[in-house]
């Protein structure tokens, strides 16, 4: 026991301590928090330093008086006629815009706008919202409403679709982030299991080729070594992960602290990210999407779990395999012939994410592939932003620790063979033949 | 040290040891030799418990080979190697540390040996920054190191210079003095019949030979002499055919001497064999051949079972 553990630190160790470990977990949350707050800072600079002029021409007369002026657009409404106005975009007049309402405006809830050069988002957003605003006042006032009780009941509506999230309803209002949260899980898990496999190849056929195994085993048993190289590259993993966990949090705070005092301009880059997703305009009465709320509805603490619990397992199967491979060739070349074959049941989940599991994450397809031990750690954290019954979490977990002690086995009577076999091409026929050497 | 009993070894079509029974006594130095293939390295393997026999059994010291015997043997590979990107004194700590000892004991003792061997100065390099010849160095502390009372070498001397063959040679035969036991195990004969009490030789995943070196090559006494002399006055060499006492196997004449290769005939001595030359010729030097390791190894492994020592005739 003691030896297994001198063979954990020196996987662990020697790889903790290679810059190259270090880059990668200082630099890629830097790289990922920086361009996030590069797209913030951003925001918020082009924000606070464009101010439009719009020229309002309304032709239902009613509209331009309930337009509101802000920091960064005023509204003009001048009686000018409109080819004299188009001719003065056409000089290039910066920063001015020539909004046309048409006289059927509430029918048709079509306007233009005219600008030189380019027109700019953030004034069009703002258009959009302040017309929409008024669009729905006047058909609640059509028909009888009452426009601040309207907003109340609004309120509740938020509350009820944070129920139907938890209790695991597709269409409920937060798909969107549940998808997201669910393609990035799919694909750190997959990326990571494929990493963290391959590193234990490379160090199997690292020992292997070196010809230092055969005098490691003749003071260990050859499962302690490859139990040992496993361990301690596993944890590697999950010391790089909370690393990348406390960093951005870290990076996280200060940022928002930071750039995000502006609640203005949070609000402003919200409403851009949300409006651009599709079929969001008939969510909410309230064009102003509830980020926040959006994102207090995923349970973090049950996705962190579930992260680690199917990274673990997942990783624990494959590493056991890849160890075999690692075993039974003499260079990283030769590897690929087998690798193949053992990352497939890995692609095929990860394919799928993109369609069927996202579309239909409690489908016969993904409760299925969630279940069985080689395909569930990317399936099932596909279908975990979405809500899955518990016991279904605690059955799929169980599976795969069955399914790891079950490859762990089958590798291993591979590995101790393998490890001794130099410049004997392995096929397959020849592997199951050391699968059936009585030690 | 070491009783191997009715050891077999059967890999799916191969028999790699086929009914092994040897006895290593405690302090010798044990040549193991064998062509490639022969089954020296899985016999090796089964010792050192990498992998286990499919009948008999191995008593170590008296006792049932255990894993706690791991600890007391030293284990020099033919296949070694050492990790490339490890620090050489991280990498002897922690081989010695696999091998039981304390981190402390581990440094102390492997500092002693880098003295000895004159290669402090390795110690935070990197393997891939040393020679062949060096990474065998420090790979032959990493097998001592834990002060094993036995020793198994697998072509020990593969990859060194003649000058650090003999420092390692030395240090294997002191080890011995102190009272180790040592398995050597080679195809090269020149240096068992230097270094080895006793061999056992393996061929064909059969024992076929075995016993001390001394009592092997008497076995292997053919009665066989050479004679150098000169001739007398007359110059006639004389005709050798007439006699019954000895067969010639080879003459050679030189300018100044002359030298033939006798076999003895059965019941005859060298005495009256000598009796018969006195008169004839003026006898300069009479040598036994006795056969060396190399010829025995070769003569078992060709099995020409007609001709004990074919390139003699």
């Amino acid at each position: 026991m003691n030896k297994i553990i001198l063979i954990i630190n020196r996987e662990y160790v020697s790889r903790v301590k290679k810059k190259s470990f270090l880059l990668v977990t200082f630099l890629v949350p830097m790289l990922f928090i920086g361009m996030y707050a590069a797209i913030f800072f951003l925001t918020k600079q082009s924000y606070e330093d464009t101010h439009e002029i719009v020229h309002v021409i309304d032709k239902d007369g009613s509209i331009s008086k309930q337009l509101k002026n802000n920091k960064n657009i005023t509204y003009s409404f001048s009686n000018t006629d409109l080819q004299k106005q188009i001719d003065e975009l056409k000089n290039g007049a910066k920063n001015t815009n020539l909004l046309i309402i048409p006289a059927d405006f509430y029918t048709v809830r079509k306007i233009e706008l005219l600008s030189a050069g380019k027109p700019n988002i953030s004034t069009q957003n703002e258009i959009r919202s302040q017309l929409r605003d008024i669009t729905r006042n006047e058909q609640y006032r059509k028909m009888g409403l009452n426009v601040d009780s309207i907003r109340h009941i609004d309120d509740n509506i938020q509350i009820a679709a944070k129920e139907i999230t938890e209790t695991g309803d597709a269409k409920d209002s937060h798909t969107e982030i549940a998808m997201g949260i669910a393609m990035g899980l799919c694909f750190l898990i997959y990326l990571s299991l494929v990493l963290f496999g391959t590193q234990v190849m490379r160090g199997v056929i690292e020992e292997k080729s070196n010809r230092i195994v055969e005098v490691v085993i003749s003071s260990v048993k050859p499962f302690q070594l490859m139990m040992g190289k496993i361990i301690g590259i596993g944890m590697v993993g999950i010391t790089q992960f909370i690393l990348w966990i406390l960093l951005s949090l870290t990076l996280m705070t200060i940022f928002s602290t930071a750039l995000l005092d502006n609640k203005e301009v949070a609000q402003q880059a919200m409403r851009r990210n949300v409006t651009e997703l599709p079929g969001e305009q008939t969510t909410t009465a309230n064009a102003d999407f509830d980020w926040m709320a959006a994102l207090d509805s995923v349970n973090f603490t049950e996705l962190t779990i579930c992260f680690f619990v199917f990274f673990l397992g997942g990783y624990l199967l494959y590493s056991a395999l890849f160890a075999a491979v690692g075993s039974a060739v003499d260079s990283e070349t030769e590897a690929g012939q087998f690798t193949m074959p053992i990352t497939m049941p890995l692609l095929i989940p990860y394919v799928l994410s993109f369609g069927v599991l996202i579309n239909d994450p409690h489908g016969s397809i993904a409760t299925w592939l969630s279940m069985i031990p080689l395909t569930s750690p990317v399936a099932m954290l596909v279908r975990v932003p979405f809500g899955v019954p518990t016991w279904q979490i605690v059955l799929s977990a169980s599976l795969l620790v069955g399914g790891f002690i079950v490859t762990t086995w089958f590798a291993a009577r591979i590995y101790r063979v393998g490890i001794l076999m130099y410049g004997k091409k392995a096929s397959l026929k020849e592997l199951l033949k050391w699968f059936n050497y009585k030690k | 040290m070491l009783d191997i009993r009715h050891i077999v070894k059967q890999y799916s079509q191969h028999r790699a040891l086929d009914d092994i029974s040897l006895h290593v006594p405690k302090g010798s130095i044990f040549g193991l030799l064998g062509p490639n293939g022969a089954g020296k390295t899985s016999l090796i393997r089964i010792i050192n418990q990498i992998t286990a026999p499919d009948s008999g059994e191995i008593y170590f010291d008296g006792q049932l080979l255990h894993p706690k015997h791991i600890e007391r043997i030293g284990y020099l590979p033919e296949e070694r190697g050492l990790y490339k990107k490890m620090k050489i004194g991280q990498q002897m700590l922690y081989l010695a540390q696999l091998k039981g000892l304390s981190k402390g004991d581990a440094t102390l003792r492997i500092r002693k040996w880098f003295e000895k061997l004159q290669i402090e100065s390795w110690w935070d390099k990197k393997v891939e920054d040393l020679s062949k010849g060096m990474q065998q160095k420090v790979q032959f502390v990493a097998t001592v190191v834990h002060e094993p009372d036995l020793i198994i070498l697998d072509e020990p001397f593969s990859g060194f210079d003649p000058v650090n063959a003999q420092v390692i040679q030395e240090e294997i035969l002191e080890l011995n003095k102190k009272g180790a036991t040592i398995i050597y195990s080679t195809h090269r004969m020149e240096s068992v019949e230097q270094l080895c009490d006793y061999i056992a030789l393996i061929n064909k995943a059969k024992k076929v030979l075995d016993g001390p070196v001394r009592e092997i090559k008497r076995s292997y006494q053919q009665q066989v002499y050479v004679i150098a002399f000169s001739v007398q006055h007359d110059g006639q060499v004389p005709n050798f055919s007439e006699t019954s006492l000895f067969d010639v196997i080879e003459e050679k004449t030189t300018i100044d001497s002359h030298e033939v290769t006798i076999r003895l005939q059965n019941g005859n001595t060298l005495n009256n064999t000598l009796l018969y030359f006195i008169p004839k010729v003026d006898i300069q030097q009479v040598r036994e051949v006795v056969p060396s390791m190399h010829d025995i190894f070769i003569d078992h492994v060709t099995e020409s079972t007609t001709n004990k020592f074919s390139h003699y005739e």
